[in-house]
């Protein structure tokens, strides 16, 4: 086969000096990560993965890698805080762990949360398993990038039987610099047997810039432990956002994840799951809303892996402009995941001729005694409750509004957290046309 | 009050009111009645100002206003109020929020000052209580999981919040058992008044035992093909549309 010529992308990061740990397995995992990206590049819309959302543009850019100034760029605090919420926050800014915008005095008893840079400088044993990964699909170009240059991160461990009440926050901020960087972190969060944690992730900008994130997570939930993560996406205007977040679920764990996409040009969120143990409890609920030229792609896929598991995703996409929303939902039962019960359901909503939604959800069942049941639709504004709610006397683009936030709001309405559900309405209030 | 004057109106293609004219003063209560289909919720929505109604001739004019060239909420503001025949279930808007936001959006298109949501509340307990209507209903989804009765008492429980000058009531009694009927009724009498009007949509004229009506219209192939007052609805009653066919229609139609 022939080798295609180099991409501008590929080019400016294939041969970029890889950070060294002086940690022998991991610069093995990184040369290795990096040789395997500048082979493959990135994947075309050929890749059933990558269908919907072309990189070809993308590839057309360069990017520097990593941003040596990261600990210097100028944050405003005031904006990282949210409404009702205290609590510890790790903070990174272009990839770069920020010791003096984190809070870190009160981290709760049986919490251990730390950055992946210092964890990788006092124990990086603990972390090999994680970080010597390969990754060998063609849709794998992100994690690959990832594996070579990411440095940094949350490293967060809540011990068996801890129940921690106060939020864990984690903020991802990409700051305007020079020139358009490439950052990444990875972040593994574990639960011992019992424990319960929540867990408010979020992204945001700080200044103009348009550099591309990428980000790795891996959650592992121990027997009986209980999260509740939340993130809210409000990238930068002109960045590019590509995370991956793997769940791993042990016998009765259950992980409620709450996820609203407003922010970012490109945003692409795998949300993967391996239901493992018998028993085990995941939810999924989200809203994406691109507009402008916004492109947001979210991709999960659950495996039930285990007896009597459970999953259900209620996802609501709003597109507006010329935005584009993309939506995949493959459930996957496997063989012997027998009692398994597993609902999908994606409604999504155009309000302008140019805006666009592709959702596809997927079933693949291979056990015996399943429940599944999943729908997805696309749909207008409902004119007949549009013309209600004016001839009660409610301006038009008032209704229109009202309409569309009660839209985007129902996945949210489990959210448990007040504060945060109010906060919720407010970005989606501010964010839909008044 | 309100003068309609050779009303055509076309859904879809099709014509649906054909030259249909009729004056309601203030205080007055008009019953129409018609066979399904006759295009009586055609003229409600018409009047309301309804997306996908063209008006293709003809005049209506609300208090020497053209009603016609306003918006649905603009009208809403002026005093029209409709109780839909199928009203609409809106998930995800609570109740207490969409009554209120549509009684400020009001008051501020007519420069009047919004009340807070303490005195707004207090105003809806009042009304709820007129209309026998449970306050849960309050924290509720607009219509969601209502029963019929429920909405239809919903949609007389609005207009007595809202108050307007002239309310069109389409067959708000159709669904409805003998006792939710009387409630029904009754929410409308206790707003009757000498400033305020009615038009009264109703298939049968069991209503019109409980709401006495001024006069009574007979809509028929899209216009008011008889006219007269309660005895006609009596006479109706007795004789079925089909005498309104044979007997009604106007001359000189088919010239
Ligand atoms: N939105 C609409 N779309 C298509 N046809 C309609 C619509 N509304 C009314 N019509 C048609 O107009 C005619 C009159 O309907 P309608 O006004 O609902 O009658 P009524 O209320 O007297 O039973 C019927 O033939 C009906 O099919
Ligand atoms: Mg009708």
């Amino acid at each position: 086969m022939n080798q295609p010529a180099r991409t501008p992308f590929v080019a400016a990061l294939a041969d970029a000096p890889l950070p060294a740990s002086g940690v022998a397995w991991l610069d093995q995992a990184r040369r290795e990560n990096l040789v395997a990206f500048a082979e493959a590049g990135l994947p075309d819309t050929r890749v059933e993965a990558w269908k919907y959302t072309a990189l070809r543009a993308l590839s057309q850019r360069s990017f520097a890698a990593g941003d040596a100034q990261a600990a210097r760029r100028a944050v405003d605090p005031v904006a990282l805080a949210l409404p009702g919420i205290e609590g510890p926050a790790l903070v990174f800014v272009n990839g770069v762990f920020r010791a003096d915008l984190s809070l870190l005095d009160d981290v709760p008893p049986g919490v251990s949360l730390q950055p992946l840079s210092g964890a990788l400088t006092h124990a990086p044993d603990p972390l090999r398993f994680a970080l010597s990964r390969r990754y060998r699909e063609p849709s794998d170009a992100f994690a690959r990038l990832n594996g070579a240059f990411a440095t940094d991160g949350a490293v967060l461990r809540v011990a068996a039987g801890a129940k921690v009440a106060a939020p864990v926050r984690l903020l991802f901020i990409g700051a305007a610099a020079e020139r358009d960087v490439a950052w990444h972190v990875r972040d593994l969060v574990e639960l011992g047997e019992g424990a319960e944690l929540a867990l408010i992730e979020q992204h945001l900008g700080a200044g103009e810039q348009a550099h591309l994130g990428t980000r790795l997570a891996d959650f592992t939930l121990h027997a009986d432990a209980a999260l509740h993560h939340v993130v809210l996406q409000q990238a930068g205007a002109g960045s590019s956002l590509v995370r991956r977040s793997h769940y791993r679920l042990d016998a009765r764990a259950q992980a409620h994840l709450h996820v609203l996409e407003l922010g970012a040009t490109l945003a692409r969120h795998d949300v993967r799951a391996e239901l493992v143990g018998d028993a085990a409890v995941f939810h999924t609920h989200g809203a994406f809303l691109p507009d402008g030229r916004q492109h947001i792609d979210t991709q999960l896929a659950i495996h039930h892996q285990a007896r009597n598991t459970v999953s259900a995703s209620t996802w609501r996409g709003v597109a507006s402009g010329r935005g584009r929303g993309v939506f995949r939902g493959a459930i996957v039962v496997n063989t012997g995941a027998d009692g398994t019960d597993a609902s999908l359901n994606n409604k999504n909503l155009l309000l302008s001729t140019q805006a666009e939604i592709d959702t596809k959800p997927e079933l693949e069942i291979y056990a015996d005694e399943v429940k599944a049941a999943h729908g997805a639709t696309v749909g207008q504004l409902d004119e007949r409750a549009l013309f209600y709610l004016r001839s009660r006397g409610i301006p038009g683009e008032q209704a229109r509004t009202l309409l569309t936030t009660a839209f985007a709001r129902a996945p949210f309405e489990s959210l448990p957290d007040d504060a945060l559900r109010q906060h919720i309405d407010q970005l989606l209030l501010s964010r839909l046309p008044a | 009050m309100l003068k309609i004057d050779n009303l055509h109106a076309r859904v879809e293609g099709k014509d649906i009111l054909k030259g249909l004219s009729l004056t309601v003063k203030p205080g007055e209560v008009h019953a129409i009645m018609g066979p399904n289909g006759a295009g009586k919720s055609t003229l409600g929505n018409v009047l309301s100002g309804r997306a996908g109604y063209e008006v293709t001739e003809g005049s209506v004019l609300f208090e020497g206003r053209n009603l016609l060239e306003l918006e649905p909420e603009e009208r809403a503001a002026a005093g029209v109020f409709l109780a839909f025949q199928y009203p609409v279930e809106i998930p995800g808007v609570n109740n207490t929020y969409f009554l209120r936001a549509a009684f400020n959006a009001q008051r501020k298109a007519r420069g009047e000052a919004e009340l807070d949501s303490m005195q707004f509340l207090k105003l809806v307990r009042e009304k709820l209580k007129i209309m026998q209507l449970s306050p849960d209903l309050l924290n509720r989804a607009v219509n969601e999981g209502f029963s019929g009765g429920e909405k239809k008492r919903n949609e007389i429980f609005q207009m007595a919040l809202l108050e307007p000058k002239l309310a069109i009531l389409d067959e708000t009694d159709s669904g409805l058992d003998i006792d939710a009927l009387k409630q029904v009724s009754e929410g409308v009498n206790a707003l009757r008044s000498p400033e305020r009007s009615f038009i009264v949509v109703t298939h049968y004229q069991r209503l019109l035992d409980y709401i006495v009506p001024d006069f009574v219209h007979v809509l028929a192939g899209g216009r008011i093909v008889e006219s007269g007052d309660r005895s006609l609805a009596l006479k109706l009653e007795e004789h079925g549309y089909a005498w309104v066919a044979e007997h009604g229609e106007p001359a000189g139609v088919s010239a």
